[in-house]
């Protein structure tokens, strides 16, 4: 509003002291992220320098022989997040809608406490379940007979199924993103005011029209941030994945094989790391963490920019 | 207002009560020591220290189990009073240290290859060439002729070998991984030992539970872990041929037996690995866990833990071990670790 004025606010008083109150943490998190970068880098130095360029090359994790490589936790955090978003996203959308366009008041209440429940959930929890329930069900009755059905000829779903892997992986994280979600998106869909949905049907568009063109068109925005903060937490999630992803770095094209995400490396190896080298490759996968996190939410930023600036 | 006198009368009493009960906390004032480390010896530790506050409460420990290599960097930092590990220190480790530290063995514990093979009505026999080629991978069936071969009048099913290793960085990998190197040159040139390695083949289990969780799940796996885990599972476990030739059964006696079939060639700094021990009854894959004690400590409180660490190399520390699956240390060796103990200087 004072852009438009060209003037500088001026703020007086109570206002000033409002001002400091809500900038100093505004400055603080950006000044903490700095902190980190610069303090993973420290700790990263021996590995930067005797690893090079290779360390971002190599699917290699040999603690003993001291050679390291981040691609294949590279790869394994990117593919896990993203199926999880496939899974998540447009079940999460319709869960939204139902909740918000078809459901009675009542169910649709209870409905959103259920999903809200699942967000309180630990991580632990999801792992265990995911390890000792999901695996071996998704094993016997889902990923068995589709590899033996088909992935002769589709590589991404080729066997032998482990029960841990990738996919279970994916599953167990979509479960975790959905609160996020649904209940961003159910909000988005809520703040649309009626006058736009009535309008729609006066112009004679049925149900899925009207949905299509004044509910779910104006929200675009708001579900890509909803699905941008889901993305975020399926990046660095930790726990429940490293109970259920079989832990071996490897680039597989399979989504039953067995991987290792970066989160999840660090978790399992950091409190045990001997020697320094080894410390140092590990601070170096938290680096790339970081820069992979960051790099994933600015092209979704992007892509949110896009929908909203039209 | 009656409402709020009354409100803080109840705060003031709420006050004074916690400093009273702080104040005889004061009183009492138990000297306290903290340790960090390994986490497999944890259940033995901690029924350790509540079972010593029966003999000596002027002392209390605190043991955080966080891992042997946590453990360890604790301890260089001298944020703790001392460490606990499951692998002896390396001696890049030990240069990094202020004060000297001895390795005080305290038990014993047993890796057990374990293994989900169904209808399988006598326990697997396995040679160390057969455990070897189980985990890189070359046997890659159950019915390969080579496993039959030491396993006559079994009935192997045609199922693939699937493996489970620790995906956490582990003691018990460094205890596995180190007989692995001592049977195969050529698992110690291409794979090596210690707490992570390069595995090649099968998959990760996070902890003990992990792996145990794995096995159970998946017929057809074998797998490494501590005995204990494999027992209270009820997973099966091979029989394993020793040094001596003789195939032998995990046991707690199995790796005393070990302890002593190594005890000439104990260093005196006790960094000994026991794999792969002489002896017709040893068991081949065990291994010391250590505390890590600071050979100079302030008297106030190294005169009680050295009593302490005497308590439990003693009968009375060392007969809690085998309900827990730990091995006690055989009294030859508790004699000398004494005598070790008694090094320590109090300034």
């Amino acid at each position: 509003m004072n852009a438009s004025t060209g003037a500088a606010p001026e703020y007086h008083g109570p206002d000033r002291w409002f001002r400091h109150l809500v900038s100093l943490p505004a400055l603080a998190v950006p000044a903490l992220i700095l902190g980190i970068v610069a303090l993973l880098s420290h700790q990263a130095l021996p590995s930067l320098i005797s690893q090079g360029v290779g360390f971002f090359a190599r699917v290699i994790w040999d603690p003993v022989h001291k050679e390291f490589g981040v691609l294949a936790f590279v790869y394994g955090t990117l593919v896990t997040s993203l199926l999880a978003i496939l899974i998540a996203a447009p079940v999460g959308v319709a869960m939204a809608l139902f909740m918000t366009e078809l459901a009675p008041p009542r169910l649709a209440r209870m409905a959103s406490i259920i999903t809200d429940t699942l967000a309180a959930i630990p991580s632990v929890v999801y792992g265990l379940w995911g390890f000792f329930i999901l695996a071996p069900a998704l094993r016997t009755y889902f990923a068995t007979p589709v590899s033996k059905a088909v992935g002769g000829w589709i590589p991404f779903l080729k066997g032998p199924a482990y029960g841990v892997g990738f996919f279970t992986a994916a599953l167990v994280l979509s479960l975790m993103i959905l609160p996020t979600i649904t209940s961003i998106a159910r909000e988005v869909f809520k703040s649309i005011p009626r006058a736009q949905r009535e309008a729609a049907l006066a112009l004679g568009a049925t149900r899925w029209e009207m949905t299509r063109m004044s509910v779910l068109g104006p929200s675009m925005g708001g579900i890509a941030a909803a699905v941008l903060l889901a993305l975020g937490r399926a990046l660095g999630e930790t726990m429940a994945v490293t109970m259920v992803i079989g832990n071996r770095g490897q680039i597989n094209l399979s989504i039953f094989a067995p991987g290792q995400t970066m989160a999840s490396l660090i978790a399992n190896e950091y409190a045990e790391a001997a020697d320094d080298i080894h410390l140092a490759a590990l601070a170096e996968v938290g680096l790339t963490l970081f820069f992979v996190t960051f790099v994933v939410q600015s092209l979704g930023r992007a892509v949110l920019k896009r929908y909203t600036h039209k | 207002m009656k409402n709020r006198s009354q409100a803080k009368t109840i705060l003031l009493a709420l006050f004074s009560a916690l400093f009273a009960m702080a104040a005889t906390a004061q009183g009492a004032s138990p000297i306290r020591i903290l340790g960090a480390g390994a986490t497999f010896p944890y259940p033995l530790y901690s029924k350790w220290f509540s079972v010593y506050q029966k003999v000596d409460a002027s002392i209390l420990i605190d043991y955080q189990s966080i891992g042997s290599g946590a453990g360890i960097r604790q301890l260089t930092e001298g944020s703790v009073d001392f460490g606990a590990s499951d692998a002896p220190m390396t001696d890049e480790q030990i240069s990094k240290l202020k004060i000297p530290a001895f390795h005080i063995p305290t038990v014993m514990g047993a890796v057990v290859v374990s293994y989900n093979i169904p209808g399988l009505t006598k326990d697997l026999r396995l040679t160390p060439g057969l455990v070897t080629s189980l985990f890189n991978g070359e046997i890659d069936s159950w019915n390969d002729p080579r496993l039959a071969a030491s396993n006559p009048g079994v009935a192997l099913p045609d199922l693939p070998v699937l493996v489970a290793y620790r995906s956490d960085g582990s003691g018990t990998t460094a205890i596995f991984t180190d007989y692995l190197s001592k049977i195969s040159p050529d698992w110690a040139t291409k794979v090596g030992k210690g707490t992570s390695v390069n595995w090649p083949t099968g998959q990760g289990g996070k902890g003990n539970e992990g792996v145990a969780g794995v096995i159970k799940q998946s017929e057809g796996t074998v797998g490494y872990i501590e005995l204990i885990y494999a027992e209270k599972n009820g997973l099966k476990h091979a029989a394993l041929q020793n040094k001596a030739g003789a195939f032998v059964h995990a046991s707690t006696a199995a790796v005393t037996r070990a302890a002593e079939g190594s005890i000439a060639t104990i260093p005196a700094d006790y960094r000994v690995s026991i794999t792969n021990a002489d002896g017709k009854e040893s068991y081949p894959i065990s291994g010391f866990t250590y505390l890590l004690v600071p050979s100079e400590m302030p008297k106030i409180k190294g005169a009680p833990w050295i009593k302490f660490l005497n308590w439990a190399i003693s009968a009375d520390g060392q007969k809690e071990a085998t309900p827990l699956s730990y091995a006690p240390l055989p009294p030859a060796l508790a004699r000398r670790v004494a005598k070790t103990i008694a090094e320590i200087r109090l300034k």
